[in-house]
């Protein structure tokens, strides 16, 4: 992209852009630590990612400064001001998949003290999934590339259907297993977490694409159908 | 794979649009030099459209045609079309004087004459003869002022010079003066640049109130302001007119790269 006749308003665009990398990587790191925690049963890692997360919150608090002080100060207009207004969407969203994270951690560290339940074997391959969303996301946010963002949604589907077979096999094990129903409650909304994530990550996607292109990605098809299960499923 | 494309939103085109001016081909010579090339754009009664650009795109220059201004100018020679109401305004026999009635102008600064608050507005319907009796002529300068958002700053001090006036309400008076002939259009060439923040804010808030009732172009150098008052924007650029269409596209979503890159802050 040409640069700005006023030189410093390329270095606070540059400045954003990289504390949402930053943000983004975090992010990636957390939801990888926190399912690492859960499979090892290290209730102290698990802690370590729960505290980790307000370095999240302090980037986005000072992404949503800068965002404002640029809308402020510069007036953006065109595909600056839809790259300042996705990035400070994006923020938000990446907070909340911070969240998320989070309380993967808190859960993974009740898991813990907890004997081990055998549908967790699923969890390891859907959160790679989910977060190599998250990081190709941010990567297509770095290269402002619009084909990459398009392609993330595909994906999100597999993680649907990973939930939706989670989701069976943990009602299932319940019923099967009364004892068992804390360990796989907490199991379920973990693998409900993930499943957000991935959610989240495709906003991002679409909110890349929209910042480079000026359109809108059509809405997905969702994968999901568990929130139809009945007794019966 | 392929992935529907949704369209952006494009803003509240109205689909009956009263067309009053039509320019077609116009071409606009200084002397040897060529400021305004084959620019073509039809301006309505119910959108307000805004000429942007960098200095000496010929923005003025093409607005400054639509009443024959440019007539002043010795070595000016306009080609082309321009019809306001489908008529040729550019034919012979064309009474100027009237043109300039039905197409008002107002300036960059703002130029009320050294008379009376009251004789500013009443001059223009002295000379054209409207307003035949007293009561009628206070009618149409209470009207105009209280159109152009000046009656309850002005209606105490009519007799008071339009000089003394602070600059934006001489601005305002000058609205007022445009207004008072009952014109069609008005051009407005940087009406804000030499008014402060909230003196720009009245103009605007009074641009918005007039849509509707005249035709109105604006030349601005001042972006938000473009995009604030406009329904329609055209960006000109060494003489050519580069991108015409939806102020909220414009701004948000410039088809051409020129256009955004002058609109962001990257042109030369």
């Amino acid at each position: 992209m040409a640069e700005h006749t006023v030189k410093s308003y390329d270095d606070d665009i540059h400045q954003l852009r990289s504390l949402i990398s930053q943000m983004g990587g975090l992010c990636e790191a957390q939801i990888l630590a926190s399912i690492d925690a859960l499979i090892r049963r290290d209730a102290d890692a698990a802690l370590s990612v729960v505290a980790t997360d307000a370095r999240i919150d302090a980037l986005e608090t000072e992404a949503e400064a800068l965002a404002i002080r640029i809308i402020a100060l510069r007036a953006p207009l065109a595909d600056d001001l839809r790259e300042i207004v996705s990035c400070l969407k994006i923020t938000s969203v990446l907070e909340r998949i911070g969240d998320y994270a989070k309380n993967i951690a808190k859960r993974a560290s009740a898991l813990a003290q907890a004997a081990p339940i055998e549908p967790m074997v699923i969890v390891p391959e859907m959160a790679r999934v989910v977060a190599s969303m998250v990081k190709d996301t941010l990567d297509a946010f770095v290269d402002r590339n619009p084909d990459a963002a398009a392609m993330i949604s595909h994906r999100d589907m597999k993680v649907d259907d990973f939930y939706s077979s989670l989701f069976r096999s943990l009602l299932t094990f319940m019923m099967e297993n009364p004892q068992a129903i804390t360990p796989s409650a907490h199991l379920l909304f973990i693998a409900k977490n993930l499943e957000r994530i991935g959610d989240h990550a495709t906003n991002i996607a679409e909110m890349v694409y929209y910042s480079a292109t000026g359109q809108h990605l059509a809405e997905r098809p969702r994968g999901d159908d568990t929130a139809f299960a009945t007794q019966a499923a | 794979m392929d992935m529907p494309i949704v369209p952006g939103h494009h803003g509240d085109a109205a689909p009956d649009l009263t067309t009053k001016i039509t320019a077609r081909n116009v071409n606009v010579f200084y002397g040897e030099k060529q400021a305004i090339k084959d620019v073509s754009i039809d301006v309505s009664l119910e959108n307000v459209t805004a000429f942007i650009g960098p200095s000496g795109c010929g923005k003025s220059t093409f607005l400054r045609c639509m009443n024959r201004m440019n007539d002043t100018v010795a070595s000016a020679r306009v080609e082309g079309c321009i019809e306001l109401d489908g008529e040729d305004i550019y034919k012979s026999g064309m009474d100027v004087v009237q043109l300039r009635a039905r197409v008002g102008m107002v300036f960059q600064k703002p130029n009320p004459f050294p008379k009376s608050i009251y004789d500013n507005v009443a001059y223009g319907p002295r000379i054209h003869g409207l307003g035949g009796s007293k009561s009628d002529l206070d009618g149409i300068v209470e009207q105009s002022l209280r159109r152009a958002g000046l009656w309850e700053e002005a209606k105490d001090r009519l007799q008071e010079s339009g000089t003394a006036m602070s600059g934006g309400q001489q601005q305002r008076l000058c609205i007022a003066r445009a207004i008072a002939v009952d014109p069609e259009v008005i051009l407005m060439d940087e009406p804000c640049s030499a008014l402060d923040p909230i003196a720009t804010a009245k103009i605007e808030e009074l641009i918005d109130e007039l849509r509707g009732k005249y035709a109105i172009v604006i030349v601005t150098h001042n972006m938000q302001q473009a995009a604030r008052v406009s329904q329609k924007t055209a960006f000109f650029h060494l003489g050519t007119m580069v991108e015409y269409g939806d102020t909220s596209t414009i701004f948000t979503n410039p088809v051409q790269p020129r256009t955004k890159d002058y609109i962001t802050g990257r042109y030369g």
